[in-house]
């Protein structure tokens, strides 16, 4: 029997691979059907676009590069000039009802005032524009989304509550349609209602956040987010864990209804059974360790949920560590952990990937979630590796999708095929 | 500022980082962002590489704007050094330490003084040259260094080899088949007894980089990366170079002539000839496959051509003068290499595109509808939404454009490979008139693209149903052509008569 302990946080250089946070605009763009997304940057912003995309690049999405040129950076041509011809451009070809800028690296390091620019070209040209910086001197990965979505916060409709009723509900975070309508129907269920969901299919049908709204996130790297919620908003955050597994899903709901005074009914037997429908995937993995690198953010959700189907967590590297809004999480996390009479994993902020190296070819995980940048040298190493950014496209929320974690997670797993040699380096 | 969302090349710092990592023992260390180590992913998965990237990043963020990297790049340089001991470390600026101007020659210096490796500082602008070009000059960067460096610390005397030998320049990672096109020249010389002195930078170490100077010429088979190296070793040892890409029967050969002429000018007596004949016609399929009946269907076809200046002026060659199809324009997105491309092309090219921009291709593609496009990965997609197959010739390429099997460009197995791809992008020879005379597959399901409702003259029921038989391919071509011809003359209502006085007006 393995003693638990307290968690215990680390925090190391920051040299660690992850996406830029302007890959934000590939799923966003998808998300909120009306919008179209301008990267104001240079050709290294839109070589990762381009590449990490894939084909999708070749569908015409609605998003595009403003490349900045020489004359940009030396402030030779005028930025308001320049942004309203290419926004104009984008309002005869697309005619979107939202235009979001994301600041990049470079409009940082030359201090283009975008907020300043934006509401006199909005009221120009009659688009509203939305400004976000996602760049990679503050941000990793999907905290682009958090810079986003903190900017979407401040547009949605001000109303008041009416005295009579219950303050409203709104969830926060971008998930696929009908993620996010199976979770709206599981809180339903419990007979709380869902007032609305930032962000929304559309621009123009953002939910309205009157004072002392409920908020409450569904991902784990949306702390700007909830922030601007209760701070410029003042909506009450609800703390809870994140829906992502049965144990997630079930303790999210649990505090929600909390909240509102409701005793949730067949939750736990809704758990039960889902936990039984995973039982064949939970037999490959349980009794297994796992090592993530970190790169998404998703680091804890993920850890407590396969520390609950039985695996071992050595490390959880994480970018960026919010332990209030990750509060609830951690507490379940360590809770799952004891319980389970595991390992405390050791939760590492800003890794350093040369230095997990080391320490993965001493643990020898059974399996180690990690970049693309690292996944193929591992594997040519007899290691398992299962390439993290899956976990972001996928739909893992609510108890219906935890089958599709486990999916994820156990592919490399089933894989049997004999060790492969590396020739010894000359 | 460009709107813009796709790029033929990439930005500088990437070409850096292919000459650096193909390099034995070279470590890359980029002053970036976090995120701008995409490179990594790229090597790991379009390359499908087992061992880990030696690149790294120096992270540039908030501290670093504030106060500067101070000790941070040198302390990455130097702990690189004892981590993997390489030979080399070279620090690469990116767009974002382009505009904050710190002084990393400094770094770099200084970084020299406590690191068992050399440092060097990549002299690449990001605003100024793109990924070819910045690779162009990285490697003629490393081989100045290496080369002055020797030439300072003893006093060498170049020998030549004993047998006449060749560097080949120019080979490096994420290159468009350029590890199967490294194995068929490493065939070719081996069967002409001309040794392989070095590769460059594919695989050697930086140690070997003295030894340049003893082959007896350089062959750089792609313009885009190479030719600095060459023109710098001409002038500092005067080492001539050959700089034909071996592509095709006809470049092959001439390229063969050219490093025939070269070595012949030293004193040897060289003749190609009865190689290059046996090559071409037994050793290759390539030029009998062109005169085979089944060919003859080519004639008369219709290509256009874009890709980097090597790859799209080879292939619109060989288009032209080897298989007989009609190049209706030809095009590179390499801007810094235009005058060459024109003449090169100019004798039976209409027309020549220099354009980095993807919707001005796309426009023209669909312009001059042909039947087959040459291109990039982004022309794949044009053609796709034209339906108009496309063959891949150049970068930018995705992962199936590095293939496992041997798939080289350059010489007699390159040919054929050459021909096959450029066969099998037209449609097939009887394939094509049994459509013709048959009117099309028999197909249940209706094209779904093509709505006769989108006209702007109608259609007559027995027209529809005529026009309906064309195979899809070109379907449109008709509708549209005969359409043209309708308003022209003021005809409301396409009927039959009219579809076929059409057909003869435009043939």
């Amino acid at each position: 029997m393995v003693k638990t302990q307290e968690l215990n946080f680390e925090c190391e250089t920051g040299n660690y691979h992850t996406f830029c946070p302007i890959s934000c605009v590939s799923w966003l763009y998808q998300k909120i059907e009306d919008s179209f997304f301008l990267v104001i940057g240079t050709k290294t912003c839109g070589y990762f676009l381009q590449n990490a995309m894939g084909v999708m690049i070749f569908a015409e999405p609605r998003y595009a590069m403003a490349e900045l040129e020489e004359g940009d950076i030396s402030a030779q041509l005028n930025d308001y000039q320049e942004l309203k011809r290419l926004c104009l451009d984008i309002k005869k070809d697309r005619n979107p009802s939202v235009i979001f800028w994301i600041g990049t690296c470079t409009t940082e390091i030359i201090k283009m005032d975008l907020e300043g620019i934006a509401p006199k070209l909005e009221n120009e040209i009659n688009v509203p524009i939305v400004v976000a910086r996602a760049n990679g001197l503050d941000y990793a990965f999907t905290q682009g989304e958090d810079t986003v979505l903190a900017a979407l916060a401040q547009r949605c409709p001000k109303t008041q509550i009416k005295p009579s009723l219950k303050p409203p509900l709104i969830l926060f975070g971008s998930l696929p349609e009908s993620t996010a309508n199976e979770l709206t129907l599981e809180l339903e269920r419990q007979g709380v209602e869902v007032s609305g969901w930032l962000p929304s299919k559309n621009y123009t049908e953002l939910p309205e956040i009157p004072e002392g709204a409920y908020v409450v996130g569904v991902n784990p790297f949306l702390s700007r987010t909830a922030t601007t919620l209760m701070r410029r908003r003042k909506a009450k955050l609800i703390s809870a864990p994140f829906p992502i597994g049965p144990d997630g899903t079930r303790a999210w709901i649990e505090k929600i209804c909390s909240v509102y005074n409701i005793i949730p009914k067949n939750l736990e037997e809704r758990e039960n059974k889902i936990w039984n429908n995973l039982k064949k995937d939970i037999e490959v993995i349980k009794g297994k360790s796992v090592f993530f690198m970190g790169d998404n953010l998703l680091e804890i959700s993920l850890a407590r949920f396969l520390a609950s189907c039985g695996m071992h967590v050595y490390e959880v590297g994480i970018p960026y560590m919010d332990k209030r809004y990750q509060a609830a999480e951690l507490k379940l996390l360590q809770e799952v952990c004891e319980q389970k009479q595991t390992i405390t994993p050791r939760i590492v902020e800003k890794p350093d990937n040369y230095n997990q190296l080391n320490r993965i070819f001493d643990l020898q995980p059974d399996l180690v979630i990690t970049g693309m940048a690292h996944a193929n040298p591992l594997e040519a190493r007899n290691i398992n590796t299962k390439w993290s950014v899956e976990f972001t496209f996928a739909q893992i929320h609510g108890f219906t999708n935890a089958a599709e974690i486990l999916k994820l997670v156990t592919r490399p797993l089933k894989r049997k095929l004999p060790e492969f040699k590396l020739l010894p380096q000359e | 500022m460009k709107l813009a969302y796709w790029m033929y090349t990439g930005p500088a710092h990437i070409g850096t980082l292919r000459i650096a990592s193909s390099f034995k023992n070279v470590h890359a260390i980029m002053h970036a962002p976090l995120g701008d180590d995409y490179f990594n992913v790229m090597q790991s998965m379009l390359e499908r590489e087992k061992n880990f990237t030696p690149v790294t990043a120096s992270i540039v963020d908030r501290h670093v704007l504030a106060q500067g990297s101070k000790d941070k790049v040198i302390n990455n340089i130097t702990r690189k050094d004892k981590e993997e001991n390489p030979d080399l470390v070279i620090v690469t600026p990116t767009c974002t330490s382009s505009i904050l101007q710190e002084d990393l020659a400094n770094f770099v210096t200084r970084a020299s003084y406590n690191s068992k490796a050399d440092v060097l500082l990549a002299d690449v602008n990001h605003y100024r040259v793109n990924e070819l070009q910045a690779a162009d000059r990285t490697l003629e960067q490393i081989i100045k260094f290496y080369i002055e460096k020797e030439s300072t610390s003893s006093n060498s005397n170049i020998k030549k080899t004993k047998k006449p030998s060749v560097n080949i320049i120019g080979s490096f990672t994420l290159g468009f088949h350029n590890t199967h096109d490294l194995v068929e020249l490493r065939k070719i010389f081996k069967e002409l007894d001309i040794e392989i002195n070095l590769v460059i930078p594919e695989g050697t170490h930086v140690s070997q980089l003295k030894n340049l100077p003893q082959a007896w010429f350089n062959l750089v088979p792609y313009r885009e990366t190479g030719l600095r190296t060459a023109e710098y070793l001409k002038n500092k040892f005067d080492m001539p170079y050959v700089n034909i890409p071996p592509m095709g029967l006809q470049q092959t050969a001439d390229c063969l002539k050219a490093i025939q002429n070269i070595l012949n000018s030293q004193g040897l007596d060289y003749n190609f000839d009865s190689y290059i004949q046996n090559q071409t016609y037994f050793m290759s399929n390539a030029s009998w496959f062109a005169r085979s009946v089944d060919c003859q269907n080519l004639i008369g076809k219709k290509a256009i051509v874009f890709g980097d200046a090597t790859h799209a002026a080879s292939f619109a060659k060989i288009l032209h003068y080897e298989m007989g199809i009609e190049v209706v324009w030809a095009g590179t997105y390499c801007i810094h290499d235009a005058e060459w491309f024109k003449q090169e092309l100019s004798n039976f090219c209409k027309e020549i595109i220099i354009t980095d921009d993807h919707n001005l291709i796309a426009s023209l593609i669909a312009k001059s509808e042909p039947d087959a496009i040459f291109g990039t990965q982004m022309e794949r997609h044009i053609g796709k939404r034209l339906n108009i197959p496309c063959g891949v010739i150049s970068s930018p390429v995705h992962i199936q454009n590095f293939p496992l099997g041997y798939k080289p460009f350059f010489g007699y197995e390159g040919s054929n490979q050459i021909a096959d791809l450029i066969y099998n992008s037209f449609t097939l020879g009887m394939e094509d008139h049994l459509l013709e005379i048959f009117g099309g597959h028999d197909n249940f399901q209706q094209d779904s693209n093509f709505d006769i409702n989108s006209s702007s003259v109608s259609w007559n029921n027995k027209a529809h149903e005529e026009l309906n038989k064309i195979p899809g391919f070109v379907r449109n071509k008709v509708k549209r052509k005969t359409e043209d011809f309708a308003k022209n003359n003021q005809i409301n209502e396409i009927t039959l008569e009219v579809m076929y006085a059409a057909k003869e007006n435009n043939s």
